[in-house]
């Protein structure tokens, strides 16, 4: 959905519904001018107002260099998600705000995890990266650099079987997320 | 033509139509304020910079167009932070000029050196840094663009020093799409099937109240809200910010409602079964208790800012759009239906009304004469005003009695620091107001602890020949927190004593060029506000001592249901 003003429907509630294991967050693709000071003011925005922000995730377009994409996961629970987007477009520098339900999106996520191994450790955990089509990026004496790439409940699962190994440093992005494609098209 | 950047911007102010702004140079600015010399502007050189920002306001409420004002680096700029807070919280067109440290030294705390554009972030609609010479007539006009079109607000640009004495070939952006603002698209046009189901709602209410905010104000609406209410019939409150929007000598208008608004107003409200918003945003200091307020009322909320509509309070129909076109929509709505009746019988809503009225007018008691009243002074100078006098206030007690119990016939003749609530507002304010609408008399009604905090603007009025008038409504307290202590901590008075005479306010006022005037007893006011009157080639200031334990009622408590509002007590019986 982009944010219309001009149509916008109020909706009694305001918050949207959570029964039946919906969730409590949603994506915001947001399209913003690539100037200095942007990210501040989207932050700064969500602090004034409140908001909670799971992850963010910032880079350019590669539609036209004079935008970004900003990926909001935004925590629906702290606040109506029509008074998030239309807080966020009255940034002058914010173009468009696309709204992605977790269920019409791809989402997906990066991790990278140094995990220190003794001899035995080392083949089990060099097994599991396979399992989750990850990848041993850095080698040291004692220690593995790992990364997985996937959707973020597959980071979750692969960040919890790592529990039993001695992780040294985890770093993972916040999510990115496009729109479902429609199979008919 | 080549222009340095200072020239650029001075050009690009001509451009625009300014014809004054309001400025304090220092290092930062300095090759700016060359220019000035040669411009057609005028420019006003006050003695704060805080000055500067409130009298650019107050032109800016009195005349409808951008104020603008001009500063340096570093403490220039912070100094003004607190107007355009006040100008944010008030939707109030500002456009604040700042000086900034040459480029190679931004980030290294550099003499006078503050991130201004950080800083206001969240306090102005945009700000920008200019960084290329070349951005100077396009950001000038764009931040023209941004403060006054749409739900109005401050801007600020930030110049530095550098960029300002570097040369430009002069250009002007012919265009809204050479402003380079891809994201801003402000909407104004209401859509018109909510229109409609606007028009079908209000025909089916029993008991309606058209709630009008400054929206109605910016929108330059009060013309259609009077066409409006004339062809619904439709009782009619005017939030603080929006005094004068409607007349309040009309028959339909129950006044100010909220915290210290009228009884009637206040409890119209609360028993309605439909709000009609126009241009307001359900602030705190209207709804009391929010869960609590109007509990039976369906809405209907009009606002140019999309955001508005559900932040507070979930309207049934909310249409984003401009007040003025809206309302002028929703009449056509109402015509298009022909014979059928635009709303129901509204009598019996009138007959409760009244009965609100007849029980609860606006009340003080004289106290047999013994001391000078408050109200009585605001009375006595509404009666001896000449018609669209402009009222402004600071914050406090003295503001609440002004709104009260003036009488504004038309717009644009209140002028007052509203959800900021910045003390210290009305001097400044008052001069920008003078400057702006020299035709008419403007008198400032003012607390002895606001008049404190900016007093030293009377020289800049002074020095510049602005004769406005001030009313000190002094009671030697911060009179409000003064209220709050006797009602809520249990008459524990912790740091709100001022003093009537430290300082001398006619002493004071002679000191800054303005002739003073003192009245002591209630038989005094009518001389000293007929004197004052009659004083046009300089700015007078006159000393009320007031009663200091007067309160201002009706009074809903923070935070409780407007259901709980307190009356005067000599009306609590009838309750």
């Amino acid at each position: 959905m982009t944010a219309d003003p001009g149509t916008l429907r109020a909706v009694r509630g305001g918050r949207p519904m959570r029964s039946g294991g919906a969730p409590r967050h949603h994506i915001l693709s947001v399209l913003v001018e690539n100037k200095a000071g942007v990210l501040a003011r989207v932050a700064g925005l969500f602090s004034r107002r409140g908001f909670n922000i799971y992850s963010l995730a910032v880079a350019p377009t590669d539609e036209d260099e004079r935008f970004s994409r900003i990926t909001i996961v935004v925590d629906v629970e702290t606040a109506p998600l029509e008074q998030v987007i239309m807080q966020l477009d009255k940034l002058v520098n914010v173009v468009s705000i696309d709204e992605l339900s977790p269920a019409e999106a791809v989402e997906r996520e990066l991790v990278l995890v140094t995990v220190a191994v003794g001899p035995t450790e080392r083949s089990q955990v060099i097994q599991l990266a396979g399992v989750f089509g990850g990848d041993v990026v850095s080698v040291g004496g004692d220690r593995l650099t790992i990364m997985v790439a996937g959707r973020p409940e597959k980071i979750d699962d692969f960040e919890g079987l790592l529990e039993q190994y001695n992780v040294v440093e985890l770093q993972r992005t916040g999510r990115v997320a496009l729109p479902k494609l429609d199979r008919r098209h | 033509m080549k222009l340095t950047g200072a020239q650029a911007l001075i050009k690009s102010l001509e451009m625009q139509g300014v014809d004054v702004m309001f400025g304090l140079p220092g290092g930062a600015i300095l090759p700016v304020y060359d220019p000035i010399i040669d411009s057609s502007i005028r420019h006003i050189l006050v003695r704060h910079e805080q000055g500067a920002g409130h009298m650019a306001e107050g032109y800016a409420m009195a005349t409808g167009r951008p104020g603008v004002a001009m500063v340096t680096s570093g403490p220039g700029a912070t100094n003004i932070v607190t107007p355009l807070a006040n100008a944010y919280m008030d939707s109030t067109p500002l456009i604040v000029v700042s000086g900034q440290v040459a480029t190679p030294s931004i980030g290294t705390d550099a003499f006078q050196e503050c991130d201004i554009t950080g800083v206001t972030m969240g306090i102005t609609k945009h700000n920008w840094l200019i960084k290329d010479v070349a951005d100077i007539p396009r950001v000038v006009a764009a931040a023209f663009h941004v403060a006054t079109t749409g739900r109005p607000g401050p801007v600020l640009v930030d110049l530095p020093k550098d960029i300002s004495n570097q040369p430009m070939e002069w250009y002007w952006p012919e265009t809204i799409d050479d402003l380079d603002l891809p994201g801003y698209h402000p909407v104004t046009l209401g859509d018109p099937v909510l229109v409609g189901q606007a028009a079908e709602l209000i025909a089916s209410a029993h008991r309606p109240v058209l709630y009008v905010g400054g929206g109605v104000l910016k929108a330059r609406a009060a013309e259609a809200l009077r066409a409006l209410a004339d062809r619904t019939g439709i009782p009619v409150v005017t939030t603080l910010m929006a005094r004068g929007a409607f007349p309040d000598s009309h028959p339909q208008a129950l006044g100010m409602p909220g915290m210290h608004g009228h009884y009637t107003a206040v409890t119209a409200m609360q028993r309605s079964d439909l709000l009609i918003n126009l241009g307001a945003r359900f602030d705190d200091r209207v709804t009391g208790n929010v869960r609590t307020f109007a509990p039976e009322a369906k809405v209907i909320h009009v606002d140019i800012d999309p955001a508005e509509l559900g932040k507070v309070r979930m309207p049934d129909v909310g249409i984003a759009g401009d007040c003025r076109q809206v309302i002028e929509e929703l009449l056509l709505a109402m015509d298009a239906h022909g014979d059928a009746p635009v709303v129901q019988d509204l009598e019996p809503w009138w007959h409760q009304i009244r009965q609100w009225q007849e029980r609860f007018p606006l009340h003080y008691s004289d106290d047999d004469g013994r001391a000078i009243k408050p109200q009585s002074v605001v009375e006595q100078l509404r009666d001896a005003a000449p018609p669209d006098t402009i009222v402004v206030a600071g914050v406090g007690q003295h503001q609440m009695w002004a709104s009260q119990f003036w009488t504004f016939d038309s717009p644009y003749t209140w002028v007052n620091s509203g959800g900021a609530g910045t003390m210290g507002f009305a001097v400044p304010a008052s001069i920008g107001a003078k400057v702006g609408r020299p035709d008419r008399t403007v008198w400032a009604i003012d607390g002895d602890g606001c008049f404190q905090m900016t007093a030293q603007e009377l020289v800049t009025a002074s020095a510049e020949q602005i004769p406005v008038k001030i009313a000190i409504l002094n009671n030697a307290y911060l009179g409000m927190v003064r209220q709050w202590q006797e009602m809520f901590y249990e008459e524990r008075y912790s740091e709100v004593y001022l003093s009537p005479d430290l300082p001398d306010y006619v002493k004071w006022a002679e000191a800054m060029g303005c002739v003073g005037i003192r009245a002591e007893t209630p038989e005094d006011v009518g001389p000293a506000i007929e004197k004052a009157n009659s004083i046009d080639d300089r700015p007078v200031v006159v000393d009320f001592r007031t009663d200091a334990f007067e309160k201002v009622f009706p009074m809903v408590p923070a935070g409780a249901s407007n259901d709980d509002i307190v009356v005067h007590p000599d009306q609590a019986a009838q309750r």
